[in-house]
């Protein structure tokens, strides 16, 4: 299997030529948007080249400056933080319960419970609509226009998919470890916290990143379930295409502040996300 | 020891969250499904009008081509993605110094939303001051303009998928391939298996459940796909998947009767579909317990 010092050294250059174009093909869509982000309306209409002529900041300050923007910016951040924590409490006590008890029907439960995420979302707006301005009322407040709302409502697209992901997480911890940490006194939620909770990380770290993602970027329920009080960054983006005209620079400013936080996640947690995602397809 | 109640206790909150977001508006959906309701029709209210919504869609031309055209999209796109999902992963599996700053890149895309996905391609696609009309006028003499030809606009939604979602497959393929046993491999080279042996016949049993696994979640995302492709293309020529043409039946035209026929439909379609490949994974998963 001994290889000469020369074959190693091509593939290695094959190695890195392949990935050096994967990431040109990546990142060329991202650095287009960038070099769009720094341009005057006027420019942009120039003969289009990918390279940056001269810094030109306004779109940003345009766009930090408004009042709005950071409005929506901590809106987005709230309401993906609370459904992560959320989505990962409520799938962990059901997957655990999924994995542990004798249920009744349990695997379509499990079948049911995904479905919810394939529903068309436009046809379910107006049954949606129509329960938060009417069905959650308390005196003149309403489940519309508040961030408990998106919250609670994320729910519907992310459980199904934390519950798949963790359900194998759950499955691969034997349940001898429950037993013997019962044996020793631990109630429930003492199984949970030093059994399960310690175990299953990477795959609730996992779970709890890519919901957060999910919500960051949902726009559909959020452009069409809110107003003024608890709109999200991503109904910001498409109010910017308009009828009279885009504003293409602070579109793509503003496209490019949205991405920093989720670059901040994924760099950090990347070791995670490929630990936790074999939805327990994987059986060791 | 394990008390049921307890289960279904511990399986209450979901189930609660789900049902009230879930489940009632489906309720709903399909209740409208079977009536006639048009905010702008002569009579106010809705009208009880049995399967008539569901006899219309079986005739409507624009409907049928709406789900030919999510077909295209889903097959060409995953098709695509798990294949080059499945090389890069591979050449993952490989340690090479700088190898973990490639893969971060490479996850980007997975982090823009959907919305900002479709600024970023319609940035580029943009007749004006895109770069790849441009491009492509100068060096391949093609006129691009997607909002007049449909294969283009349909293509350009391929791509853009790809670009978003390949990362996603690569990540859960490389969680695959990782977990699969080294023993079978190499027992395999042993024998004299050739790489495409090794890979047919080992790797791919071990990594069926999880191929399975995703292709099942890109179809459940991909039939769903509305922000990204509106965002890109405007509903144009050539993108009017059946996500689309929902929100074009119930908002613009306020069709909510047939609107929600037609989600009830493609909602089935979607589960049919996806309980069979279902049935793919955990049926795997019995033989091996057995």
């Amino acid at each position: 299997m001994s290889q000469s010092a020369a074959q190693r050294f091509r593939k290695l250059v094959g190695t890195y030529a392949f990935w050096v174009f994967m990431t040109l093909l990546t990142l060329i869509p991202i650095w287009w948007m960038f070099v769009v982000s720094m341009r005057s309306r006027v420019e942009l209409f120039a003969r289009p080249n990918l390279a940056i002529s001269r810094i030109f900041l306004e779109n940003y300050s345009n766009v930090l400056g408004d009042s709005s923007f950071q409005r929506y910016m901590s809106n987005s951040l709230l309401i993906s933080t609370c459904n992560a924590l959320l989505v990962m409490v409520l799938a962990l006590l059901a997957t655990y319960a999924l994995s542990r008890y004798k249920l009744v029907g349990k695997d379509n439960i499990f079948f049911w419970l995904i479905t919810n995420r394939m529903a068309p979302p436009a046809a379910f707006l107006l049954p949606l609509f129509l329960m938060f301005t009417r069905s959650f009322r308390i005196g003149d407040w309403t489940l519309f226009d508040t961030q408990l709302g998106l919250i609670l409502l994320y729910c519907v697209f992310n459980l199904p998919f934390a519950i798949w992901l963790l359900k194998g997480v759950v499955d691969g911890i034997p349940i001898e470890l429950d037993d013997a940490a019962m044996i020793d006194g631990a109630g429930l939620w003492g199984v949970l916290r030093h059994v399960i909770v310690p175990l299953a990380a990477p795959g609730l770290a996992v779970t709890a990143i890519l919901s957060w993602i999910f919500a960051w970027n949902e726009y559909l329920f959020a452009a069409n379930l809110t107003s003024v009080q608890a709109r999200t960054i991503t109904t910001a983006l498409a109010e910017f295409v308009t009828v009279t005209g885009t504003n293409w620079g602070e579109l793509a400013a503003m496209s490019m502040l949205t991405l920093i936080p989720s670059a901040i996640i994924v760099i950090f947690a990347q070791r995670y996300i490929v630990m936790g995602l074999t939805f327990g397809a994987v059986k060791e | 020891m394990r008390n049921p109640r307890t289960g279904w206790l511990l399986l209450s909150p979901t189930l609660i969250v789900l049902i009230i977001f879930g489940f009632l508006p489906f309720l709903y959906v399909l209740f409208v499904g079977f009536n006639e309701w048009n905010i702008f029709a002569a009579e106010d209210g809705m009208r009880f009008n049995g399967l008539d919504n569901f006899r219309r869609l079986v005739f409507d031309d624009d409907f049928l081509n709406s789900v030919g055209l999510t077909a295209k999209f889903a097959v060409f796109a995953i098709a695509s993605e798990v294949v080059l999902g499945f090389l890069l992963a591979q050449m993952l599996t490989r340690n090479f110094p700088g190898k973990s700053l490639f893969r971060i890149i490479h996850t980007f895309p997975l982090m823009v939303a959907p919305i900002a996905v479709g600024a970023i391609w319609r940035l580029l696609v943009i007749p004006g001051f895109g770069p790849v009309p441009f491009l492509l006028d100068r060096w391949f003499d093609i006129e691009y303009l997607i909002g007049t030809y449909p294969d283009q606009a349909l293509l350009t939604s391929v791509i853009m998928d790809v670009w978003h979602w390949t990362p996603f497959v690569t990540l859960t393929m490389l969680a695959g391939l990782s977990s699969i046993p080294k023993e079978p491999v190499e027992q395999a080279k042993v024998d004299g298996a050739n790489r495409f042996q090794v890979f047919w016949y080992v790797t791919l049993p071990f990594l069926r459940p999880v191929l399975l696994t995703t292709i099942f979640i890109r179809i459940m995302d991909a039939i769903r796909t509305v922000d990204e492709v509106s965002m890109l293309a405007g509903g144009g020529p050539g993108t009017r998947f059946t996500g689309i043409y929902i929100w074009r039946v119930v908002f613009p035209r306020t069709d909510y009767g047939y609107g929600s026929s037609i989600s009830i439909i493609t909602l089935y379609l979607t589960i049919v579909l996806c309980w069979l490949l279902f049935i793919g994974i955990s049926g795997q998963g019995k033989d091996e317990v057995e």
